[in-house]
Protein backbone atom coordinates (compact mmCIF):
# COMPACT_ATOMS: atom_id res chain seq x y z
CA UNK A 1 0.00 0.00 0.00
CA UNK A 2 1.51 3.37 -0.97
CA UNK A 3 0.78 6.93 0.27
CA UNK A 4 -2.17 8.38 -0.40
CA UNK A 5 -0.26 11.43 -1.99
CA UNK A 6 1.30 9.03 -4.69
CA UNK A 7 -1.42 7.31 -5.75
CA UNK A 8 -2.75 9.42 -8.56
CA UNK A 9 0.57 11.35 -9.52
CA UNK A 10 0.39 14.88 -10.66
CA UNK A 11 2.42 18.37 -10.52
CA UNK A 12 1.96 21.63 -10.03
CA UNK A 13 3.69 24.56 -9.98
CA UNK A 14 3.27 28.39 -10.04
CA UNK A 15 5.64 31.61 -10.92
CA UNK A 16 5.68 35.01 -10.82
CA UNK A 17 6.87 37.02 -13.49
CA UNK A 18 6.72 41.01 -14.21
CA UNK A 19 3.07 42.18 -13.54
CA UNK A 20 1.99 38.40 -14.14
CA UNK A 21 2.05 34.84 -12.73
CA UNK A 22 1.71 31.77 -14.25
CA UNK A 23 0.28 28.27 -12.98
CA UNK A 24 0.56 24.65 -14.84
CA UNK A 25 -0.27 21.29 -14.00
CA UNK A 26 0.13 18.06 -16.04
CA UNK A 27 -3.10 15.66 -16.92
CA UNK A 28 -2.56 12.08 -15.29
CA UNK A 29 -4.97 11.02 -13.11
CA UNK A 30 -3.59 7.02 -12.23
CA UNK A 31 -4.20 4.18 -9.85
CA UNK A 32 -0.68 3.54 -9.11
CA UNK A 33 1.40 2.75 -12.64
CA UNK A 34 -1.97 2.36 -14.65
CA UNK A 35 -2.77 5.24 -16.64
CA UNK A 36 -6.57 5.92 -16.40
CA UNK A 37 -7.01 9.54 -17.84
CA UNK A 38 -5.14 11.76 -19.77
CA UNK A 39 -7.32 15.16 -19.35
CA UNK A 40 -7.46 15.38 -15.25
CA UNK A 41 -6.84 19.25 -14.95
CA UNK A 42 -5.30 20.11 -11.50
CA UNK A 43 -6.26 23.74 -11.51
CA UNK A 44 -9.18 25.72 -10.78
CA UNK A 45 -10.22 29.64 -11.29
CA UNK A 46 -12.09 30.76 -8.48
CA UNK A 47 -12.09 34.61 -9.47
CA UNK A 48 -10.90 37.07 -12.80
CA UNK A 49 -7.48 36.42 -11.27
CA UNK A 50 -7.50 33.80 -8.67
CA UNK A 51 -6.39 30.24 -9.77
CA UNK A 52 -5.80 27.61 -7.12
CA UNK A 53 -3.69 24.03 -8.14
CA UNK A 54 -4.14 20.84 -6.47
CA UNK A 55 -2.11 17.50 -6.58
CA UNK A 56 -2.02 14.35 -4.48
CA UNK A 57 -4.89 11.83 -3.99
CA UNK A 58 -7.46 12.68 -6.96
CA UNK A 59 -10.55 12.49 -4.98
CA UNK A 60 -9.57 14.92 -2.50
CA UNK A 61 -8.80 17.02 -5.23
CA UNK A 62 -12.65 16.84 -6.42
CA UNK A 63 -13.57 17.50 -2.66
CA UNK A 64 -11.61 20.42 -2.19
CA UNK A 65 -11.85 21.97 -5.64
CA UNK A 66 -15.80 21.46 -5.02
CA UNK A 67 -15.96 22.47 -1.05
CA UNK A 68 -13.71 25.69 -1.95
CA UNK A 69 -15.44 26.63 -4.75
CA UNK A 70 -19.21 26.64 -2.52
CA UNK A 71 -17.32 28.71 0.20
CA UNK A 72 -16.25 31.00 -2.50
CA UNK A 73 -19.80 31.52 -4.39
CA UNK A 74 -20.88 31.92 -0.51
CA UNK A 75 -18.30 34.51 0.09
CA UNK A 76 -19.21 36.51 -3.27
CA UNK A 77 -22.95 36.67 -2.40
CA UNK A 78 -22.26 37.98 1.14
CA UNK A 79 -19.68 40.14 0.28
CA UNK A 80 -20.57 40.89 -3.28
CA UNK A 81 -17.15 41.00 -4.59
CA UNK A 82 -14.81 38.69 -5.67
CA UNK A 83 -11.67 37.23 -3.46
CA UNK A 84 -8.42 38.20 -4.37
CA UNK A 85 -5.66 35.52 -3.69
CA UNK A 86 -4.38 37.30 -0.74
CA UNK A 87 -7.44 38.29 1.15
CA UNK A 88 -7.41 42.23 2.08
CA UNK A 89 -7.98 42.74 -2.00
CA UNK A 90 -10.30 46.46 -2.00
CA UNK A 91 -12.02 46.62 -5.27
CA UNK A 92 -9.75 49.15 -7.38
CA UNK A 93 -6.89 48.26 -5.25
CA UNK A 94 -3.46 47.74 -7.32
CA UNK A 95 -3.45 44.65 -8.42
CA UNK A 96 0.47 42.97 -7.45
CA UNK A 97 1.54 39.46 -8.43
CA UNK A 98 1.28 37.29 -5.54
CA UNK A 99 1.76 32.92 -5.26
CA UNK A 100 1.85 31.23 -2.30
CA UNK A 101 1.79 27.29 -1.52
CA UNK A 102 0.64 25.05 1.53
CA UNK A 103 1.48 21.98 3.17
CA UNK A 104 -0.90 19.30 3.74
CA UNK A 105 -2.10 20.53 7.18
CA UNK A 106 -1.76 24.44 6.02
CA UNK A 107 1.77 25.71 6.58
CA UNK A 108 1.41 28.13 3.92
CA UNK A 109 4.78 29.26 1.99
CA UNK A 110 4.88 32.97 0.65
CA UNK A 111 7.34 32.83 -1.64
CA UNK A 112 8.65 35.53 -4.00
CA UNK A 113 9.64 33.45 -7.02
CA UNK A 114 8.21 29.73 -7.64
CA UNK A 115 5.64 27.36 -5.82
CA UNK A 116 6.16 23.51 -6.23
CA UNK A 117 3.69 20.53 -5.70
CA UNK A 118 3.23 16.90 -6.63
CA UNK A 119 4.90 13.84 -7.09
CA UNK A 120 6.96 15.86 -8.94
CA UNK A 121 7.83 18.17 -6.66
CA UNK A 122 11.53 16.91 -6.38
CA UNK A 123 11.92 17.63 -9.88
CA UNK A 124 10.22 20.68 -9.99
CA UNK A 125 12.52 22.13 -7.29
CA UNK A 126 15.12 21.42 -9.19
CA UNK A 127 14.36 22.40 -12.77
CA UNK A 128 12.47 25.69 -11.69
CA UNK A 129 15.83 26.72 -9.69
CA UNK A 130 17.44 26.26 -12.10
CA UNK A 131 15.11 28.20 -15.17
CA UNK A 132 13.44 31.00 -12.98
CA UNK A 133 14.85 34.19 -13.25
CA UNK A 134 13.15 37.60 -12.02
CA UNK A 135 10.69 39.77 -14.12
CA UNK A 136 10.57 37.81 -17.28
CA UNK A 137 7.27 39.18 -19.20
CA UNK A 138 4.27 37.05 -20.02
CA UNK A 139 5.60 35.27 -23.17
CA UNK A 140 8.95 34.26 -21.26
CA UNK A 141 7.22 33.39 -17.67
CA UNK A 142 5.26 31.26 -20.58
CA UNK A 143 8.17 29.23 -22.09
CA UNK A 144 10.04 28.96 -18.72
CA UNK A 145 7.60 27.67 -16.61
CA UNK A 146 6.47 25.22 -19.36
CA UNK A 147 10.18 24.28 -20.11
CA UNK A 148 10.18 23.42 -15.76
CA UNK A 149 6.99 21.62 -15.65
CA UNK A 150 7.70 19.36 -19.04
CA UNK A 151 11.62 18.33 -17.92
CA UNK A 152 10.15 17.38 -14.12
CA UNK A 153 7.05 15.92 -15.22
CA UNK A 154 9.55 13.62 -17.94
CA UNK A 155 11.56 12.32 -14.77
CA UNK A 156 8.39 11.09 -12.85
CA UNK A 157 6.66 8.06 -13.88
CA UNK A 158 3.42 9.72 -12.07
CA UNK A 159 3.21 12.09 -13.80
CA UNK A 160 2.62 14.01 -17.54
CA UNK A 161 0.54 12.92 -20.19
CA UNK A 162 -0.18 16.63 -20.90
CA UNK A 163 0.23 19.86 -19.36
CA UNK A 164 -2.43 23.11 -18.60
CA UNK A 165 -0.54 26.43 -18.04
CA UNK A 166 -2.35 29.73 -17.45
CA UNK A 167 -0.73 33.24 -17.96
CA UNK A 168 -2.52 35.59 -15.40
CA UNK A 169 -2.04 38.78 -16.71
CA UNK A 170 -3.46 42.47 -15.30
CA UNK A 171 -6.75 42.56 -18.32
CA UNK A 172 -5.91 38.87 -19.36
CA UNK A 173 -5.83 35.29 -18.49
CA UNK A 174 -4.25 33.19 -21.33
CA UNK A 175 -4.67 29.36 -21.12
CA UNK A 176 -3.02 27.12 -22.96
CA UNK A 177 -2.86 22.95 -23.15
CA UNK A 178 0.87 21.76 -23.89
CA UNK A 179 1.89 18.98 -26.14
CA UNK A 180 3.91 16.85 -24.06
CA UNK A 181 5.13 12.79 -23.74
CA UNK A 182 1.99 10.30 -23.12
CA UNK A 183 4.17 7.64 -22.10
CA UNK B 1 -18.82 10.04 25.15
CA UNK B 2 -16.77 12.69 27.32
CA UNK B 3 -13.15 13.46 26.51
CA UNK B 4 -11.08 13.63 23.43
CA UNK B 5 -11.55 10.73 20.70
CA UNK B 6 -8.65 8.79 19.19
CA UNK B 7 -9.86 6.69 16.85
CA UNK B 8 -8.60 8.44 14.04
CA UNK B 9 -5.32 8.43 15.25
CA UNK B 10 -5.23 4.53 15.92
CA UNK B 11 -6.33 3.96 12.48
CA UNK B 12 -3.46 5.88 11.08
CA UNK B 13 -1.67 3.84 13.57
CA UNK B 14 -2.39 0.84 12.25
CA UNK B 15 -2.27 1.79 8.80
CA UNK B 16 1.13 3.13 9.15
CA UNK B 17 2.09 -0.48 10.56
CA UNK B 18 0.76 -1.80 7.39
CA UNK B 19 3.25 0.31 5.59
CA UNK B 20 1.55 3.47 4.88
CA UNK B 21 3.88 6.40 5.19
CA UNK B 22 2.72 8.86 7.07
CA UNK B 23 2.45 12.40 5.24
CA UNK B 24 5.36 14.57 4.92
CA UNK B 25 4.49 18.15 6.86
CA UNK B 26 6.65 21.31 6.27
CA UNK B 27 8.78 21.07 9.82
CA UNK B 28 11.29 23.79 10.47
CA UNK B 29 14.31 21.65 11.61
CA UNK B 30 15.25 24.95 13.09
CA UNK B 31 17.97 26.75 15.15
CA UNK B 32 15.88 29.18 17.68
CA UNK B 33 17.14 30.88 20.65
CA UNK B 34 16.53 33.41 23.37
CA UNK B 35 18.55 35.47 25.76
CA UNK B 36 17.54 38.20 28.21
CA UNK B 37 19.61 41.43 28.62
CA UNK B 38 19.78 44.25 31.74
CA UNK B 39 16.79 45.88 30.15
CA UNK B 40 14.54 43.52 28.47
CA UNK B 41 15.15 40.21 25.96
CA UNK B 42 16.07 39.19 22.29
CA UNK B 43 14.94 35.82 20.46
CA UNK B 44 16.18 34.75 17.06
CA UNK B 45 15.66 31.85 14.36
CA UNK B 46 16.83 31.10 11.15
CA UNK B 47 14.36 30.71 8.37
CA UNK B 48 14.89 27.51 6.65
CA UNK B 49 12.02 24.99 6.36
CA UNK B 50 12.48 21.71 5.31
CA UNK B 51 10.46 18.66 4.35
CA UNK B 52 12.14 15.57 4.38
CA UNK B 53 15.76 16.21 2.81
CA UNK B 54 14.12 19.16 0.67
CA UNK B 55 14.38 22.51 1.49
CA UNK B 56 10.87 23.74 1.24
CA UNK B 57 11.47 27.40 2.15
CA UNK B 58 13.98 29.01 2.22
CA UNK B 59 13.31 32.21 3.81
CA UNK B 60 9.99 31.55 6.04
CA UNK B 61 9.39 33.19 9.12
CA UNK B 62 9.24 31.53 12.84
CA UNK B 63 9.45 34.77 14.71
CA UNK B 64 5.62 34.76 15.99
CA UNK B 65 3.36 37.63 17.66
CA UNK B 66 1.87 36.68 20.37
CA UNK B 67 0.95 40.13 21.52
CA UNK B 68 2.95 43.79 21.03
CA UNK B 69 5.74 43.05 24.14
CA UNK B 70 5.35 38.71 23.60
CA UNK B 71 6.90 37.09 21.12
CA UNK B 72 7.12 33.49 20.04
CA UNK B 73 10.22 31.53 18.22
CA UNK B 74 8.96 28.55 16.83
CA UNK B 75 10.49 24.88 15.61
CA UNK B 76 9.09 21.25 14.61
CA UNK B 77 5.79 21.31 12.38
CA UNK B 78 5.59 24.38 11.00
CA UNK B 79 1.85 24.87 10.33
CA UNK B 80 1.77 23.68 14.19
CA UNK B 81 3.63 25.97 15.55
CA UNK B 82 1.76 28.52 13.41
CA UNK B 83 -1.36 27.71 14.25
CA UNK B 84 -0.85 27.45 17.91
CA UNK B 85 1.04 30.61 18.65
CA UNK B 86 -2.07 32.41 16.22
CA UNK B 87 -4.69 30.74 19.04
CA UNK B 88 -2.93 31.21 22.26
CA UNK B 89 -2.40 34.97 20.52
CA UNK B 90 -6.00 35.11 20.33
CA UNK B 91 -6.75 34.26 23.86
CA UNK B 92 -3.77 36.56 25.18
CA UNK B 93 -5.62 39.46 23.43
CA UNK B 94 -9.11 38.46 24.95
CA UNK B 95 -7.82 37.32 28.49
CA UNK B 96 -5.60 40.85 28.75
CA UNK B 97 -9.31 42.83 27.42
CA UNK B 98 -10.99 41.25 29.83
CA UNK B 99 -8.53 41.75 32.88
CA UNK B 100 -7.79 45.21 31.19
CA UNK B 101 -4.14 45.08 31.95
CA UNK B 102 -1.04 44.43 29.75
CA UNK B 103 -0.46 40.39 29.29
CA UNK B 104 2.22 38.80 30.94
CA UNK B 105 4.35 36.31 29.16
CA UNK B 106 4.15 33.24 32.36
CA UNK B 107 0.25 33.43 31.21
CA UNK B 108 0.69 33.13 27.90
CA UNK B 109 3.94 30.14 28.59
CA UNK B 110 1.03 28.24 30.83
CA UNK B 111 -1.45 28.41 28.23
CA UNK B 112 0.66 27.19 25.73
CA UNK B 113 1.90 24.31 28.18
CA UNK B 114 -1.56 23.50 29.23
CA UNK B 115 -3.00 23.37 25.21
CA UNK B 116 -0.08 21.50 24.66
CA UNK B 117 -0.11 18.83 27.25
CA UNK B 118 -3.73 18.36 26.72
CA UNK B 119 -2.54 16.77 23.46
CA UNK B 120 0.10 14.74 24.13
CA UNK B 121 3.06 15.81 22.06
CA UNK B 122 0.82 15.66 19.10
CA UNK B 123 0.96 19.46 18.25
CA UNK B 124 4.32 19.45 17.45
CA UNK B 125 5.50 22.42 18.53
CA UNK B 126 8.33 23.58 20.49
CA UNK B 127 8.38 26.93 21.23
CA UNK B 128 10.83 30.34 23.17
CA UNK B 129 8.60 32.14 24.56
CA UNK B 130 9.96 36.09 25.46
CA UNK B 131 8.71 39.17 26.36
CA UNK B 132 8.41 41.99 29.11
CA UNK B 133 5.54 42.75 31.01
CA UNK B 134 5.25 44.48 34.21
CA UNK B 135 6.50 42.00 36.40
CA UNK B 136 9.95 42.10 34.58
CA UNK B 137 11.14 40.13 31.81
CA UNK B 138 10.44 36.34 30.74
CA UNK B 139 12.04 34.07 28.96
CA UNK B 140 11.04 30.56 28.87
CA UNK B 141 11.15 27.25 26.22
CA UNK B 142 7.53 25.12 25.81
CA UNK B 143 7.89 21.67 24.30
CA UNK B 144 5.90 19.82 22.41
CA UNK B 145 4.45 17.35 25.25
CA UNK B 146 3.82 20.33 27.73
CA UNK B 147 7.42 20.62 29.84
CA UNK B 148 8.68 24.13 30.55
CA UNK B 149 12.08 25.83 31.39
CA UNK B 150 12.43 29.69 32.48
CA UNK B 151 16.45 30.50 31.93
CA UNK B 152 18.79 33.10 30.95
CA UNK B 153 19.66 31.90 27.63
CA UNK B 154 17.73 29.01 25.73
CA UNK B 155 18.38 27.53 22.36
CA UNK B 156 15.36 24.94 20.77
CA UNK B 157 15.57 23.14 17.31
CA UNK B 158 17.94 20.96 15.61
CA UNK B 159 20.22 23.04 15.61
CA UNK B 160 19.99 23.64 19.92
CA UNK B 161 23.46 22.02 20.45
CA UNK B 162 25.38 23.91 18.01
CA UNK B 163 23.78 27.20 19.20
CA UNK B 164 24.13 26.27 23.31
CA UNK B 165 27.50 25.93 22.53
CA UNK B 166 28.23 29.28 21.65
CA UNK B 167 25.96 30.15 24.52
CA UNK B 168 28.22 28.40 27.32
CA UNK B 169 31.53 29.72 25.62
CA UNK B 170 30.38 33.58 25.14
CA UNK B 171 27.63 34.28 27.55
CA UNK B 172 28.18 36.68 30.62
CA UNK B 173 25.91 38.20 32.85
CA UNK B 174 25.18 41.78 32.50
CA UNK B 175 24.97 42.12 28.63
CA UNK B 176 23.87 45.07 26.87
CA UNK B 177 21.34 45.17 24.06
CA UNK B 178 23.57 45.23 21.51
CA UNK B 179 26.05 42.49 23.16
CA UNK B 180 22.81 40.21 23.27
CA UNK B 181 22.07 40.68 19.41
CA UNK B 182 25.07 40.18 18.39
CA UNK B 183 25.33 36.57 20.85
CA UNK B 184 21.76 35.50 19.43
CA UNK B 185 22.83 36.12 15.76
CA UNK B 186 26.07 34.38 16.33
CA UNK B 187 24.05 31.50 18.48
CA UNK B 188 21.96 31.17 15.37
CA UNK B 189 25.37 31.59 12.79
CA UNK B 190 26.47 28.45 14.53
CA UNK B 191 23.13 26.04 13.90
CA UNK B 192 22.70 27.56 9.90
CA UNK B 193 26.12 26.31 9.24
CA UNK B 194 26.81 23.44 11.44
CA UNK B 195 23.27 21.49 11.55
CA UNK B 196 21.76 20.57 8.14
CA UNK B 197 17.97 21.08 8.88
CA UNK B 198 18.71 25.08 9.45
CA UNK B 199 19.97 27.63 6.63
CA UNK B 200 19.71 30.90 5.67
CA UNK B 201 19.02 33.71 6.94
CA UNK B 202 19.30 35.22 10.96
CA UNK B 203 15.76 36.64 11.89
CA UNK B 204 15.97 38.67 15.33
CA UNK B 205 13.47 40.16 17.64
CA UNK B 206 14.38 42.75 20.31
CA UNK B 207 11.45 43.17 23.14
CA UNK B 208 12.66 46.64 25.36
CA UNK B 209 11.18 47.49 28.43
CA UNK B 210 9.41 51.37 27.35
CA UNK B 211 10.14 50.74 24.44
CA UNK B 212 8.52 50.15 20.88
CA UNK B 213 9.36 45.95 20.03
CA UNK B 214 11.46 46.06 17.12
CA UNK B 215 11.12 43.30 14.29
CA UNK B 216 14.27 42.56 12.72
CA UNK B 217 13.97 40.89 9.29
CA UNK B 218 16.49 39.17 8.11
CA UNK B 219 19.18 40.50 10.76
CA UNK B 220 21.65 39.06 8.57
CA UNK B 221 21.90 37.37 5.31
CA UNK B 222 24.98 35.11 5.25
CA UNK B 223 23.92 33.01 2.78
CA UNK B 224 22.47 35.36 -0.43
CA UNK B 225 22.64 33.67 -3.48
CA UNK B 226 25.26 35.03 -5.96
CA UNK B 227 23.64 36.36 -9.66
CA UNK B 228 23.63 34.11 -12.55
CA UNK B 229 26.76 33.95 -14.76
CA UNK B 230 23.98 33.64 -17.76
CA UNK B 231 20.46 33.07 -18.23
CA UNK B 232 18.77 30.13 -19.20
CA UNK B 233 15.95 31.76 -20.80
CA UNK B 234 14.39 29.63 -23.95
CA UNK B 235 13.33 31.40 -27.27
CA UNK B 236 9.97 32.51 -27.71
CA UNK B 237 8.32 29.37 -29.24
CA UNK B 238 10.38 26.56 -27.63
CA UNK B 239 7.02 25.04 -26.06
CA UNK B 240 4.95 23.05 -29.16
CA UNK B 241 0.46 23.86 -27.83
CA UNK B 242 -1.83 22.07 -29.10
CA UNK B 243 -4.64 25.26 -28.28
CA UNK B 244 -5.39 27.85 -26.76
CA UNK B 245 -7.74 30.27 -25.55
CA UNK B 246 -7.97 33.83 -24.06
CA UNK B 247 -10.16 35.07 -21.43
CA UNK B 248 -10.71 38.84 -20.57
CA UNK B 249 -11.76 39.88 -17.49
CA UNK B 250 -15.14 40.85 -19.22
CA UNK B 251 -15.48 37.48 -20.47
CA UNK B 252 -14.96 36.16 -16.70
CA UNK B 253 -17.52 38.86 -15.16
CA UNK B 254 -20.43 37.52 -17.83
CA UNK B 255 -20.51 34.53 -16.07
CA UNK B 256 -21.68 36.13 -12.79
CA UNK B 257 -23.16 39.67 -11.95
CA UNK B 258 -23.92 41.01 -9.21
CA UNK B 259 -27.77 43.30 -9.41
CA UNK B 260 -28.77 45.78 -6.40
CA UNK B 261 -32.83 44.70 -6.02
CA UNK B 262 -35.30 48.01 -6.50
CA UNK B 263 -36.92 49.18 -3.67
CA UNK B 264 -39.95 47.64 -5.30
CA UNK B 265 -41.61 45.35 -2.16
CA UNK B 266 -43.12 42.91 -4.76
CA UNK B 267 -39.57 42.28 -5.48
CA UNK B 268 -38.76 40.74 -1.47
CA UNK B 269 -42.68 39.50 -1.21
CA UNK B 270 -42.04 36.95 1.24
CA UNK B 271 -43.22 36.62 5.00
CA UNK B 272 -42.25 39.94 6.84
CA UNK B 273 -39.48 38.90 9.60
CA UNK B 274 -40.86 38.55 12.97
CA UNK B 275 -38.55 40.35 15.66
CA UNK B 276 -38.67 39.00 19.22
CA UNK B 277 -38.06 41.98 21.88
Amino acid sequence: MGSPFDINGGACVAMVGKDCVAIACDLRLGMQALTISNNFPKIFNYAPSTYLGLTGLATDVNTVSDLFRYKVNMYRLREERHISPSDPGQPGQLIVPFICGFDSIGCIDFAKDFIVSGTASDQLFGTCEGLWEPDLGPEDLFETISQALLSAVDRDALSGWGAQVYIIEKDKVTQRLLKGRQD
Amino acid sequence: MPGFDFSNYNRNAALHARGVPLPKATSTGTTIVGCIYDNGVVIAADTRATSGPIVADKNCEKLHYIAPKIWCAGAGTAADTEFTTALISSNVELHSLSTGRDPRVITCMTMLKQHLFRYQGHIGAYLVVAGVDPTGVGLYTVHAHGSTDKLPYVTMGSGSLAAMSVFESMWQPDLNKEGAIALCSEAIKAGIFNDLGSGSNVDVCVIEKDKPTQLLRNYEKPNERGLKERNYRFPRGTTAWLNQKVISKEDMKKYVTIETLSGDDNLAAGEKMEVDV
